[in-house]
């Protein structure tokens, strides 16, 4: 029978401190950002002119069908070679998981504008609102409501995938847990302490979400 | 009719693909003239008049409501956002599905076209919004949501949105077919309380008898052309044509109003 030890860990709790740090501020980063690439995405998808329709629907497919770990080593080793494009681990690694959740994101933004009834954005049309008044008066508003649920589930993973920056020796907590681990000889505590840290960040927020979930539709 | 004609139609075409939904479509109304259009679905009058406030735009042909017209022909170019949306702010439109918007009370509605189109200051344009709502008979509902109204009261509401705008042109896009039949006097009411103070309105309608009674024109329509047009009762009580007599054959050809259970 494993003889349980936790009590070896706590030595090692500035590391984990450390490490949960640059997770945490990991993911402001790409979630903040993958917002953004996000936002382009999904109104270049829908915009009026084909050849901003085609890029961003190559950005979209290109970083949503293929593996983030093989994007995470690409944008590291691939692109100085290729491009002449020297980046820091942090860089790279920010770069690409950004890139990865905004083609997540872009598909969250544009569905949840085009499940607006077409009578919504005629309704502004007919009151003399421009597009983008319509957009932002009338479409947007409803059509983040249904946004959310599905954001906050990809900002989840997000949070999750800054796990593998470790592979690019980013120091965030698992890369912290790694070297704590191979000191220790204790994977099991290390590892185990690993997945209640991110569940203990991850639950309150879900519940959080729930609520304001709640509360929006209340006002409908 | 020309010089007074507050709405002007001239040769308007449109195709969807291949189906061409309008051939060739003249049509005038006069300031405060009431026109009603009728025909079988499919035969284009939804389309003819999105093509008035350009919500469609034409293929061919040309539009004019009050001073501002469009010509429209293969190649030309498409009037920017700018104009369009400065157009269609002086015509309103009421839509089958009344398309109010959810996420905004019924006076949020109301205000919405003259604070962020017309740049109303917020307590005018509740004001304002108030005077509409009490036009409609819904005064006591201005901070209730949409979706707990009926849907009399919903298309009431919007019609309250579409006057906000202070239109010279109401489009009405079968405003009562999507109500339930004890609901639908409440709305004709509210338009030929319209009519009677000289609005200059199209509708398109499926309600005959109203037609008889609020339109002074009737535009029988079918597969994309004008089949008929004259005085609505002429054409009501005596169609000339073959096909406008085997489609009013469809409905009871009483001249009276739907019962009207309106709730001013």
């Amino acid at each position: 029978m494993y003889q349980w030890d936790f009590g070896i860990l706590w030595s090692y709790r500035w590391l984990f401190l450390n490490g949960l740090g640059v997770t945490v501020g990991f993911t402001v980063v790409i979630v903040v950002l993958g917002l953004v690439f996000g936002l382009f995405g999904a109104f270049g998808s829908l915009s009026r002119f084909k050849a901003v329709r085609l890029t961003a629907l190559t950005f979209i497919e290109a970083f949503r069908c293929t593996p983030i770990l093989v994007q995470l080593i690409w944008f590291y080793y691939a692109l100085p070679i290729l491009a002449g494009v020297e980046m820091t681990p942090i860089t790279a690694s920010a770069l690409a998981l950004s890139l990865y959740g905004g083609s997540f994101y872009s598909e969250i933004i544009r569905g949840g504008i085009i499940s607006i009834d077409k009578g919504q954005s005629e309704a502004g049309a007919a009151l003399g609102m421009t597009p983008g008044q319509s957009m932002r008066r009338i479409v947007l508003p409803q059509a983040i409501k249904r946004m959310i649920p599905a954001l906050m589930n990809q900002s989840i993973i997000q949070f999750k995938n800054t796990s593998l920056v470790s592979v690019l020796a980013v120091p965030d907590l698992v890369y912290q847990s790694q070297v704590a681990a191979h000191d220790s000889y204790r994977p099991l505590e290390t590892y185990t302490a690993v997945a209640v840290a991110y569940a203990a960040i991850l639950i309150p927020l879900t519940i959080l979400a729930r609520r304001g979930e709640k509360r929006l539709a209340v006002s409908e | 009719m020309s010089e007074t004609s507050k709405i002007e139609i001239r040769a308007l075409r449109k195709s969807f693909g291949s189906n061409e939904v309008l051939k060739n479509i003249s049509l005038d109304v006069a300031k405060g003239g009431v026109v009603a259009l009728i025909g079988p679905s499919g035969s284009g009058k939804s389309t003819l008049l999105r093509c008035i406030n350009l919500l469609v735009v034409p293929d061919g042909g040309s539009v004019r409501v009050g001073g501002t017209s469009f010509q429209f022909a293969d190649g030309s170019k498409l009037p920017d956002v700018k104009t369009l949306a400065k157009f269609r702010a002086t015509t309103g439109m009421v839509f089958q599905h009344f398309n109010l918007f959810p996420h905004m009370t019924t006076l949020q509605n109301v205000m919405e076209g003259p604070v962020t189109v017309r740049r109303m200051a917020k307590a005018d344009a509740e004001k304002l919004a108030r005077t509409q709502l009490a036009k409609v008979g819904l005064a006591e509902k201005a901070d209730q949501y949409p979706a707990t109204l009926s849907g009399g009261q919903k298309q009431r509401v919007a019609i309250a949105r579409a006057l906000a705008m202070e239109p010279d042109v109401m489009l009405f896009d079968e405003a009562t077919s999507a109500l339930d039949p004890e609901l639908v006097g409440e709305v004709l009411n509210v338009i030929q309380q319209l009519a009677s103070e000289g609005m200059t309105m199209v509708i398109v309608t499926h309600e005959i008898a109203f037609a008889r009674e609020v339109a002074d024109r009737l535009i029988f329509m079918r597969d994309g052309i004008v089949v008929e047009e004259g005085p609505a009762r002429q054409v009501i009580d005596n169609p000339r044509e073959a096909a406008t007599r085997a489609f009013l054959s469809h409905f009871h050809r009483t001249g009276a109003l739907p019962p009207a259970n309106a709730t001013p």
